[in-house]
């Protein structure tokens, strides 16, 4: 080892990595896990920091999940509830879908909803959503449908927003091509405009859904019903804490299962977003 | 325009024109443009023909009304007065013989390279005329040299290949006038030199006419049979530069004292009214 290397001899640079760019995602994934579960378990089971009504310990929230796992794979009451904010929750994403698109172009593509329409989606976008909670109720009952209204109308204005602004992604140069090449207003709305938006409109559908599970669980704890919101609303009440950690994990599974059904439906439908796009696309 | 001292290279826009053009194609006569919102002319008394495959080339500084005029003879923006005239008949709206190509390449990122050639085609007379098109798109593609790239989506292309692509969605109509609007501009230097090399010869062999709007004064000369001179204010051609270098060009022509002389009077004209 010298430290002047000798000016006859090549120099080799040993390029230092990381070593977090070393470690595979999962690993880092895991290891953090295994901290954060061990600290709970510390503050939990192990040192009776925390009392058990406040933050169960790992152990007895596994229990539990298992507990409610067989529930609702044995076909329990559980399932059931799963099953009423599962239909809850699709039935919202669909007319917030079909409602917010629909909005959208119309305030995107025309200049009378964009001057006349807008500013009223704005005005109703800042109220606290949640507050017509009792209204839908005291309209459509404590049925799924008060549910299904009050989870659409919080994620209908994502869509909105983004499929307006999708529509207005197109670049002047491409309107110009269409209005060049004799497209009328519906070819360049369905051929340029929309395919561009695409990408857009799926963020729009994203944020969506997740924000359909807040509605459906919020409708659920105010409006009561069959739901899973129903049940975590008991279980709290019974200060089962354990059982209320269960079940907001299995009900995120139900949010993770919505949100990667939109992304997946994007990889098929915004195929040309993946590569990377060097010259002329832009 | 009258000048105090005779401009050997120029001939005025009322001179006859030059020797060897063929039938008058695109006629533009008394043409302005003003801008009702604040009564700002952009165009005022614009007179220009362009003959059967002529390269003519507009330059001048930003805001001279040269995109203006551009727009107005591709049909996307009406005149206030004058007569725009393409192959006999007046231009009220745009059209399937005006064949247009813009700064970007515009490619549908979703469509692959050959149905965006069509496209065109299939905006004007649907999905059956696009089918029957493709194989004159083929054969496009294979004279800009991207016979292999018909089925390779336009994000798998370069800068330069895309507008190859673009340059044949321009041609699938058949048009009767090229409209070409800094068509290069957002390519490197390198590429941007071959590929006005690559425009002339597609224009040679197609017999296109072709109006070019640039900033770059040595495209303008490299490429046209004439380079018009436009200042602002009110936007109008205040002279018309014959290029007599011999064709084919080549880019080794950029080096001739010729070419030096030309850009060199038309860098005179466009200095003295960049900075008055």
């Amino acid at each position: 080892m010298t430290a002047t290397p000798s000016p006859d001899q090549d120099t080799v640079w040993v390029e230092h990595v990381d070593l977090i760019d070393r470690v595979p995602r999962w690993a880092a994934m895991l290891a953090l896990a295994a901290i954060v579960i061990g600290i709970w378990d510390l503050a939990t089971a192990r040192t009776g920091w925390v009392s058990p009504i406040i933050l169960p310990s790992p152990g007895e929230t596994l229990d539990d999940l298992i507990f409610v796992g067989r529930n609702l794979l044995t076909g329990g009451y559980m399932l059931e509830a799963l099953w009423t904010t599962t239909r809850t929750v699709f039935w919202a994403f669909v007319i917030a879908a079909a409602i917010g698109f629909s909005l959208g172009v119309l305030v995107g593509e025309t200049r009378f909803g964009e001057r006349a329409v807008m500013p009223y989606l704005v005005a109703i976008d800042t109220m606290p959503k949640v507050a017509f909670a009792p209204l839908f109720i005291a309209w459509l009952g404590f049925d799924i449908a008060s549910k299904v209204a009050l989870a659409a109308f919080i994620a209908t204005f994502p869509i909105i927003v983004s499929t307006a602004a999708g529509l207005a992604a197109a670049s002047e140069n491409e309107r110009l091509l269409f209005k060049s090449i004799g497209a009328g207003r519906w070819q360049t709305l369905v051929r340029l405009k929309l395919p561009t938006g695409l990408p857009y409109i799926f963020t729009g559908l994203k944020i969506a859904a997740v924000g359909v599970m807040a509605g459906a669980i919020t409708g659920e704890f105010l409006g009561g019903g069959q739901g899973f919101g129903a049940l975590i609303r008991e279980s709290a009440s019974m200060l089962d804490t354990p059982r209320v950690f269960s079940l907001i994990l299995y009900l995120s599974l139900l949010g993770l299962g919505l949100f990667f059904l939109v992304a997946w439906a994007e990889r098929r439908l915004v195929f040309w977003n993946r590569a990377d796009r060097p010259g002329g696309v832009g | 325009m009258p000048m105090a001292e005779p401009r050997p290279l120029t001939v005025t826009p009322a001179a006859p024109q030059p020797a060897g053009a063929g039938r008058p194609v695109y006629e533009i006569a008394r043409l302005s443009k003003t801008y009702a919102r604040n009564r700002l002319t952009a165009l005022a008394d614009v007179n220009l023909t362009l003959h059967k495959g002529e390269f003519v080339a507009v330059l001048g500084a930003s805001g001279c009304g040269k995109s203006t005029l551009l727009k107005i003879m591709a049909g996307l923006l009406p005149p206030t007065t004058g007569r725009v005239v393409l192959e006999g008949r007046a231009v009220t709206g745009p059209r399937a013989d005006i064949g247009m190509m813009f700064q970007q390449a515009t490619l549908l990122p979703w469509k692959t390279t050959l149905e965006n050639i069509v496209l065109p085609v299939e905006i004007r007379e649907g999905r059956a005329a696009a089918r029957a098109a493709v194989p004159r798109a083929l054969d496009l593609l294979k004279l800009v040299g991207l016979g292999d790239f018909a089925q390779v989506y336009p994000g798998e292309l370069s800068g330069g290949m895309a507008q190859r692509a673009s340059i044949c969605r321009m041609l699938i109509a058949n048009p009767a006038v090229l409209l070409l609007d800094e068509p290069f501009s957002a390519l490197d230097e390198l590429t941007r030199d071959f590929m006005n090399m690559e425009l002339q010869r597609i224009c040679a062999e197609q017999r296109s006419t072709a109006f070019l709007v640039t900033h770059s004064l040595g495209e303008a000369v490299i490429l046209s049979d004439r380079v018009l001179v436009m200042k602002p204010r009110p936007g109008r051609i205040v002279e018309e530069i014959a290029i007599d270098l011999p064709r084919p060009r080549t880019l080794d022509m950029i080096n001739t004292p010729r070419f030096g002389q030309i850009v060199g009077h038309i860098r005179n004209l466009l200095g003295k009214e960049a900075f008055q």
